[in-house]
């Protein structure tokens, strides 16, 4: 895990302003057991969230813990890696239901991030310039994201029914395109409703995100270019992108691992009792295989290793992105 | 600068196509919340053919919705509240000390934020359990459990924002505080909170409303007098017919005020958020 240390995602070493200046040294003179006692209260509620349970997660993974072992899990017998060759044998229910969903979070989360971060850019940088009204449309655009999760989602799932839905009316009875209203939240469509309602509540975050960080480019550079002759798509390559470079780094990571644990989208738009196998994405996948079933040995095991996998993807990234700034 | 034809059409595009698919659902929600249950379950109509305000009335009986609203305005503020005075002592100590063990801890807490929460809810609910067991303080299915269990999230994001933002309030106001003699815990107080106050608003914003929109946590630790909005919403539509124009009230009413408290605060939020990217 500190491999992930050097390029940390702060916001003063992620925007490019330098490492933070090293405060002086205290220890040795009096009251050097300040800066403990003020950490103390962090330190207690870091073991208990997340230090303690993660370590019991990990150890819950190696134990056959069913339901009978629930109330006594100190009795559960212990399996090594036993829980891990059920959930990794693709051959079975078990890991056959894992990679589906594994492999459907990983294209949800592409289109997603991608999806959203050309909306946030495009809409960022068409706001960019003053005018009149702009106030009212960054506003606008800002509501998906300050609106509480469920309440967004569960308009979606409103509008995403097949006969009394406003999706269908538009698409069929508005636009009159030909052919059969369809079912969004069952069957293969269910993937897509996932796609649409996570880029609704998602692109506003980049927008909010690439907008502040605009506010730090120089007005002289558009005007220094413009002077060159140089047309607004090569403004854009050339000075807007660089510059938002820092934002950028982070932006990517956070939407990254926010949509690909992303629980809330196909838990309200498909409830407890029916999950579409195409909306069956990873948390919701663990959720529903550990609390249905109250198999939390299976569920741990494959908790632990979506997170291995996110750390390697993350490490990875954060290397690449490192490398690449130290040549440019 | 003039403006070029190409930028114009983007730009106008852009908006355009965006604004539609930001309003549509907006539209759908405030219109749906004031047709009659007849027209709701009915084709559906991009003008109501009837108004009504009733579906504002039939939501605080259909399901206790007060008592949801209650339970999670307590939840949100006192986890909003503990992380913030928890991480504003450690963002201080963080910030203004090198000690021995600064980078394990900030390295975990910036870690432990990427983790899914699904990772920490199986163990937590098994840790309540034997809390529970053993000391008799119920953890399950009450607010306090689910007040420790949001800090899980709220608490990394607030240290890690607050000691962003202190290391861009300049050393020496402190510093000269701690001269004039008001001591450390002086010069947290009497300078450094009110130079970070935007600062404090993000972190309060953001940790509030992660914690208003929660539901992996909630649906599981939660149960019926302990429910919050979250996992109370879902029940107009456990019921016999589903109540869609109330469901939309309920969403519009609880959204309303965050989505408010967010809009006034929004300047705050962004230069908190991107106190290292704007300075």
């Amino acid at each position: 895990m500190s491999a992930i240390a050097p390029a940390h995602t702060s916001p003063e070493s992620a925007t490019g302003s330098g490492a933070p200046r090293r405060p002086p040294r205290r220890r040795g003179r009096a009251g050097w057991w300040l800066p403990y006692l003020l950490l103390l209260p962090a330190v207690v509620f870091e073991l208990l969230v997340h230090i303690f349970p993660m370590v019991t997660g990990i150890w819950i993974s190696f134990i056959k813990l069913t339901q009978q072992y629930l109330r006594n899990w100190s009795e559960a017998p212990f399996l090594g890696f036993g829980n891990y060759r059920v959930v990794v044998d693709v051959n079975g229910v078990v890991g056959k239901g894992l990679l589906n969903s594994f492999l459907i979070t990983c294209a949800f989360t592409l289109l997603v991030v991608a999806i959203s971060w050309v909306a946030g850019m495009a809409a960022a940088v068409a706001l960019q310039r003053r005018f009149p009204g702009r106030g009212i449309f960054r506003t606008l655009f800002l509501i998906p994201y300050a609106i509480p999760i469920y309440a967004g989602i569960i308009a979606w799932k409103f509008m995403l029914q097949k006969d009394t839905g406003a999706l269908n009316h538009l698409l069929f009875d508005t636009l009159h395109l030909p052919g059969e209203k369809p079912f969004w939240l069952i069957g293969g469509n269910a993937f897509w409703s996932l796609v649409i309602v996570a880029i609704w509540r998602l692109w506003p975050f980049a927008f909010l995100m690439l907008m502040a960080g605009l506010q730090s480019v120089p007005e002289d550079l558009y005007e220094a270019s413009a002077v060159d002759g140089a047309k607004p798509f090569r403004q854009w390559r050339s000075i807007t992108l660089p510059m938002l470079r820092p934002v950028n780094v982070v932006l990517v990571l956070v939407m990254f691992l926010w949509t690909f644990n992303d629980f809330n989208t196909p838990f309200v738009l498909f409830g407890k009792t029916a999950q579409p196998p195409a909306g069956d994405l990873i948390s919701f996948h663990i959720y529903n295989a550990s609390f249905l079933t109250f198999n939390f040995g299976y569920g741990s095991a494959m908790s632990v290793l979506l997170l291995i996998f996110l750390l390697i993807v993350t490490i990875a990234y954060l290397l690449f992105v490192n490398r690449r700034s130290k040549r440019a | 600068m003039r403006e070029t034809t190409g930028a114009r059409v983007f730009r106008v595009v852009t908006i355009v196509v965006l604004s539609l698919f930001t309003i549509f659902p907006l539209w759908v929600m405030v219109t749906s919340s004031v047709k009659p249950l007849g027209e709701v379950l009915d084709s559906f109509t991009w003008w109501p053919k009837n108004i009504t305000l009733q579906p504002y009335i039939d939501i605080w009986n259909t399901v206790p919705l007060a008592q949801y609203f209650v339970n999670s305005l307590i939840v949100c503020t006192a986890a909003t509240g503990i992380s913030l005075v928890i991480a504003v002592l450690a963002a201080y100590a963080v910030s203004r000390w090198r000690f021995h063990g600064r980078n394990v801890f900030t390295t975990t807490v910036l870690s432990t934020q990427m983790f899914p929460g699904i990772l920490f809810l199986l163990p937590l609910f098994l840790i309540f359990i034997n809390i529970t067991q053993a000391t008799g303080i119920p953890l399950i299915g009450t607010r306090l459990g689910l007040i420790i269990t949001y800090l899980t999230f709220v608490l990394p994001f607030a240290i890690w924002m607050l000691a962003g933002y202190f290391d861009g309030i300049p050393r020496e106001l402190d510093e000269a505080a701690k001269v004039d003699g008001t001591g450390s815990m002086g010069a947290l107080w009497h300078v450094l909170l009110p130079a970070a106050r935007p600062g404090l608003v993000a972190v309060g914003i953001y940790s509030f409303m992660t914690s208003w929109g929660e539901l992996l946590f909630a649906s599981v630790l939660t149960n019926g007098p302990t429910q919050t909005l979250a996992i109370g919403l879902q029940q107009y539509s456990t019921q016999v017919n589903v109540y869609w124009n109330q469901i939309m009230a309920a969403s519009l009413v609880v959204s309303v005020p965050i989505v408010i408290a967010f809009l006034l605060l929004q300047r705050s939020f962004v230069a908190g958020l991107t106190a290292g990217a704007v300075k």
